[in-house]
């Protein structure tokens, strides 16, 4: 059984956003060993994302390949959660320059770990046999990913009044874009309906617990849903995105037949 | 006499496949070059097929950067002997640390490298995961390969290359890395 090839996109543009997006802090971490660790953690995204674009490219047929895909599609075929497109820093317009915010990458690596080793934890059983070997692979990896976030956001929000703050402050900008994570799209349906993807509603109450006793442990207030819901894995994204594969795809681009 | 033809092809093909063993027998890991690719688990099969040779190798963490450079090695040793070959990358079953010879746990802690632990038997499901990452609760003990001692503490969940962690040995004071459980 073939996954639909716009499902293994959504999983694929997840792990090579958010990907992309930790990388920025290669060269900037905060100390040695967190910059060492985000990109050992970006490393493992954009593995997991070639291993889904070599897949769908493989059922795509044509000229697709990993790198079509990942270099030469633009903002309304990429169909990650927008969560994974945002940029490390409060909110502010996609021009305005700022400072990345440590808190916000834990707390939105966090949040996303928490869903993944769900997601690939069921995924291992998918019809679609590549995606439920890269699900196995995947779930080791994401299981470090958590341990790492969740370690840092408990001794951020249980730490100085500063580091609570800004914890704080990540948790409540990040937390209403994970609604998205709920809503359907029509690859997630398509790919429930033939068996080779999963029921997203289904880990709501998993993930809530996952989430519930990290913050509990972190001291942290949990914000109310509600409100506006993210529709980036539908192609309707933030104003970032455009931003993140401008960087991305721009060498690709340039020179287009180039080989190393 | 009409039959040679076949057993032959199959016959060499069976030394091929033998001769093509022994050469990837010695082939050792480019970061970590005092284990083999076998021992470590990531050379799986040499096998014959219509078209020649197929060595099936299994990548480590999915970007891991060496897996380019091991299909590399594996070609160039082949090409060297004049074996026709080509590499196949099977990623299931998922490789595992578990799969690490004892032997090899040996060559890396000689080589400064604490091995890996026998992966929890982590069943599926939201409450394993909680308790893998709990806070407080005490990481399996990783002693250091320089003075064996088991005062040791991690530095960093994640190291020079992905699949080790950093740690630190309180009793001689050494940085060492662990290879980590997966």
């Amino acid at each position: 059984m073939n996954a639909p090839v716009d499902y293994l996109l959504h999983l694929a543009d997840n792990a090579l956003i958010l990907g992309q997006r930790n990388a920025e802090w290669c060269g900037h971490g905060p100390i040695l060993e967190e910059d060492i660790a985000l990109s050992n953690n970006s490393l493992d995204l954009i593995g997991q994302a070639r291993m889904l674009y070599q897949r769908a490219a493989e059922l795509q047929g044509g000229q697709a390949t990993e790198d079509t895909l990942a270099y030469f599609r633009d903002v309304p075929d990429f169909k990650n959660y927008t969560l994974c497109e945002l940029p490390h820093m409060p909110l502010m317009s996609a021009t305005a320059q700022g400072d990345r915010d440590f808190a916000i990458t834990i707390v939105r690596n966090f949040l996303y770990s928490s869903l993944m080793v769900l997601v690939w934890d069921q995924l291992q059983t998918s019809k679609d046999t590549q995606l439920a070997a890269i699900a196995a692979k995947s779930l080791k990896e994401v299981r470090y990913h958590l341990r790492h976030s969740r370690d840092w956001m408990v001794r951020m929000g249980d730490g100085t009044e500063a580091s609570h703050a800004k914890a704080q402050a990540a948790l409540d900008q990040l937390l209403p874009y994970c609604q998205e994570f709920w809503s359907t799209s029509p690859q997630e349906q398509a790919a429930q309906a033939n068996g080779t993807g999963i029921d997203m509603a289904a880990l709501q109450s998993d993930w809530n617990q996952i989430v519930d006793e990290a913050l509990q442990e972190a001291t942290l207030q949990r914000p109310t849903d509600g409100g506006f819901v993210p529709t980036g894995k539908q192609g309707i994204h933030s104003e970032h995105l455009g931003f993140v594969l401008a960087e991305m795809q721009s060498l690709a681009r340039a020179h287009p037949e180039a080989t190393w | 006499m009409a039959l040679t033809a076949a057993p032959t092809s199959s016959l060499s093909h069976t030394a091929d496949v033998a001769r093509a063993w022994s050469l990837l027998d010695a082939l050792t890991d480019p970061e970590i070059p005092v284990v083999t690719l076998r021992e470590l688990g990531i050379l799986r099969d040499v096998r014959a097929s219509a078209t020649g040779l197929e060595v099936v190798i299994t990548p480590t963490y999915s970007g891991c950067p060496a897996m380019g450079q091991i299909e590399d090695d594996v070609k160039a040793l082949l090409q060297a002997h004049g074996l026709q070959g080509r590499v196949v990358t099977q990623l299931a079953p998922a490789w595992t640390t578990d799969w690490m010879s004892e032997d090899a746990k040996d060559k890396l802690r000689a080589y400064g490298i604490a091995p890996p632990h026998a992966c929890a038997r982590e069943k599926s499901g939201s409450a394993n995961v909680v308790q893998f990452a709990a806070r407080g609760t005490k990481p399996e003990v990783v002693h250091c390969p320089q003075c064996g001692s088991a005062n040791t503490t991690e530095t960093s969940h994640f190291g020079s290359t992905a699949c080790k962690a950093l740690y630190r040995c309180l009793a001689c004071m050494e940085p060492f890395d662990y290879f980590k459980p997966y």
